[in-house]
This record gives structure tokens, sequence and C-alpha cells, in this order.
């Protein structure tokens, strides 16, 4: 910051305002929340889960997937965890990732990898779900 | 990247010793940062040591002590010597605090004292507090109301209200709260940190001021006022005793109401 300080002759002021106010943040910060407040029944429920199906076989894991509760339960779980887990990586990524090209190149990376594991869980729940 | 290890000018050396007078019981050893622009080179950590038994309590009285006796060109700010003026903010054993606050006899071992963590260092102790001083003329920290005054008497508010402000205008500005935030470090240009923040919420919660909506408006972005991920670093250092980190927690709060 120092260097950064040195080398702009614009007031600190002008330096302070920067781009002004982006009016924007409340919703990603609300969601990381609601979509963490999901995580906490869905997260124990799931690990409860498939404890309780230690040593089942193949045949028993479909069979439970594919009740209409815990499909619908399992493709919630996978849609709030990818969704939380790229709010709280983009936070990070701007918390430590200084370079703006590298820094857009990460975030991008990012919400494209959320979104293509999601679908693929996603779609790997329906297709057992629904015998495809 | 965020910068984790220190520039190779900036590594610390370990700088001179001045050794207690003969006789001295209780000896301290103070072990400070020295940084003079005008010699440049790397800073390093002078060593004194100092006789209890002949200095005052608080951390500031054995520092004006070594810059009395020992060593006139220890540079540091200080002012009032009682917790008020806010100038003698430094980090003494690796917690932010004011040395006229801090009794000499809480520290164990040697007395380590550093300028406030990641602000430019203009000498010795004394840090470039331009930004945040900026930052916190950003937020307009003053009474803003359309509604013009009555010409005899003043803005009126009830005690309930008045008991709003406790907690946040005894705050002096010593900057220990932002300066240990590492949010503030990463990204001190864009985030406002946590003096700034308490600053602004207690124009924000004065029942007098008409402007909440716009302070609001200025504070809504993911780096002014998102940054601030609870590290709790801000309440934890202040020697105030305040609660920086409830009130960015206020400020949140408000930006669910408006919704």
């Amino acid at each position: 910051m120092a260097s950064k300080t040195m080398r702009s002759m614009r007031t600190p002021l002008a330096r302070v305002r920067g781009l002004g106010s982006a009016k924007e943040g409340f919703h990603h910060w609300w969601m990381q929340r609601l979509t963490a407040i999901a995580l906490v029944p869905l997260a124990l429920w799931f690990v409860v889960s498939v404890a309780g199906m230690a040593g089942m076989d193949h045949a028993a894991a479909v069979t439970w997937i594919g009740s209409p509760a815990v499909t619908v339960l399992l493709v919630l779980l996978i849609a709030a965890t990818f969704w939380h887990a790229q709010l709280g990586v983009q936070v990070v990524i701007e918390d430590y990732v200084h370079g703006e090209g590298c820094k857009l190149v990460a975030l991008i990376a990012v919400k494209f990898a959320a979104v293509l594991l999601a679908v693929a869980g996603i779609v790997a729940v329906l297709r057992v779900s629904f015998g495809g | 990247m965020a910068e984790f290890t220190l520039p190779a000018n900036s590594k610390v050396k370990i700088g001179d010793t001045y050794k207690a007078p003969e006789g001295a019981k209780r000896v301290k050893k103070f072990k400070i940062y020295r940084w003079d622009p005008e010699k440049g080179g790397n800073p390093r950590l002078d060593t004194y040591e100092i006789d209890l038994d002949d200095c005052a309590p608080m951390v500031l009285d054995a520092l004006i002590k070594i810059k009395n006796e020992v060593d006139t060109t220890l540079t540091f700010r200080r002012s009032c010597r009682e917790g008020i003026c806010g100038s003698c903010a430094m980090n003494i054993d690796g917690t932010n605090t004011l040395a006229c606050l801090k009794p000499i006899e809480e520290v164990e071992g040697d007395v380590a004292i550093y300028p406030l963590p990641h602000m430019p260092v203009i000498k010795d102790l004394v840090p470039d507090l331009t930004v945040p001083y900026t930052q916190l003329a950003s937020v307009q920290p003053w009474l803003q109301a359309d509604t013009p005054p009555s010409p005899t008497e003043e803005r009126r508010q009830s005690p309930e209200e008045r008991a709003k402000l406790d907690g946040l205008w005894e705050c002096v500005l010593c900057f220990c709260c932002q300066t240990s935030c590492p949010s503030y470090w990463w990204n001190g240009d864009r985030y406002l940190g946590p003096a700034v923040l308490l600053q602004a919420y207690r124009w924000i919660a004065d029942s007098r001021d008409e402007y909440t909506g716009e302070r609001l408006d200025a504070l809504e972005d993911p780096f002014r006022l998102y940054r601030c991920h609870t590290i709790m670093n801000c309440t934890k250092t202040c020697p105030k005793g305040l609660n920086p980190a409830k009130a960015i927690a206020e400020i949140k709060k408000l930006m669910v109401a408006r919704q």
C-alpha cells in the first residue's frame, strides 16, 4: 500500500472515495447466511442417514436415493452446498488476490466450477432416482 | 496476492543495547522498533534496560524516560498521558494499545514495542495514519439534518435516544482496532475498517441525524462494509473497552431492515 501511495499523486480523499459505493453487497452477505442456515439441517440429515446405511449394499443405496423425500433433500443439499461454497471462496479470493486480472480469472473459474459440480451432482441424483 | 512476509528492506534487524545504570535492582528490557527515514536502511530493534524502581508505572512513562535520559532520538507520539487523546497508540507485547494505559507490570519478560501494524512508518513508533484519517472524513462524521434548528433551543433527544450513543462516543480514534484487523491489512485501501465503521454508526445511531439512508447507501459495498468477517480483533484490542464489531453488526442489521 505504501508504494502505491507514493507513486500516485491523487489526493488521499480521491483514493479513499475511489469508484464510490457499489450500493451492493447485501445480497451476497444475506445469501451466504441463508445457505448456511439451510445447510445445518441438510448436512446433519445427510451425515446421520449415510452413517445409518453403513454395511448396506448398492441396491439399498439406490432404493434410498430413489425415495421422493430423499431425492428432494439430496438435490437441495447439493445446490445449497455449492451455492454457499462459491460465495465463500469468492470472498477469500477478493480478500487475498490483489492482481485484477488474476482475481477475475479466479472468480470466474470458481463460479463455473461450482455450477459444473452442482449440476453434475444433481443430475447424478436424478438419474439414480428416476432409474436413468 | 496478499503479502505474508516482510519485504527485504522491512526486515527488522538487531540494534543497539543501552545498559541499565550500575546498581539497578529491577531491570526491565524494552525492545523498541527504530527506523529513521533520513538514515534509511532496514529497521532495527534497540534494547533499553530500564530500572523499574526509578520509573513510573506505564509503558509511556518508560518511553518518556528513555527519550529524556537515554536516547533523545527515540520518536513517538504522545500528548495527554491518560487515554483521552489517542496519540500513543502502538503495538506493545503483541497487542495494539495505548502506551499510557498499559502498565509495564502486565508485560511478562521483555517489553516489545512496535508501531501500529501494516501502516507506513514515518519514523520509529510514528505511523502514517493519512488513509484512516481520510476514511474517517469520507463518512462525514458530523450531524446532518435538513430541518432547521430552533433558534431558541438545541436539537432535542430523549434520554433513551442519547443512550444509544454510549459505547460509540467514547472512541478516541487511536486506530488500535483499525490496524489490528487482518481484513484492513489486506484491503485497507477499500475496506473502511472497524474504527471508521464505528464512527459511521455513531452518526447512523444518532436520533438527531436525518441522513441515515444516505449514510447506509455510502456504506453498502462489498469492500467498504462487508470486508468485515467478524474476526473480532478490533473488540479484543480496543484500549477503551469499546466494541467496534458490534457497531459493524448493527450496520449490517440495518442493511437487512431496509430491504
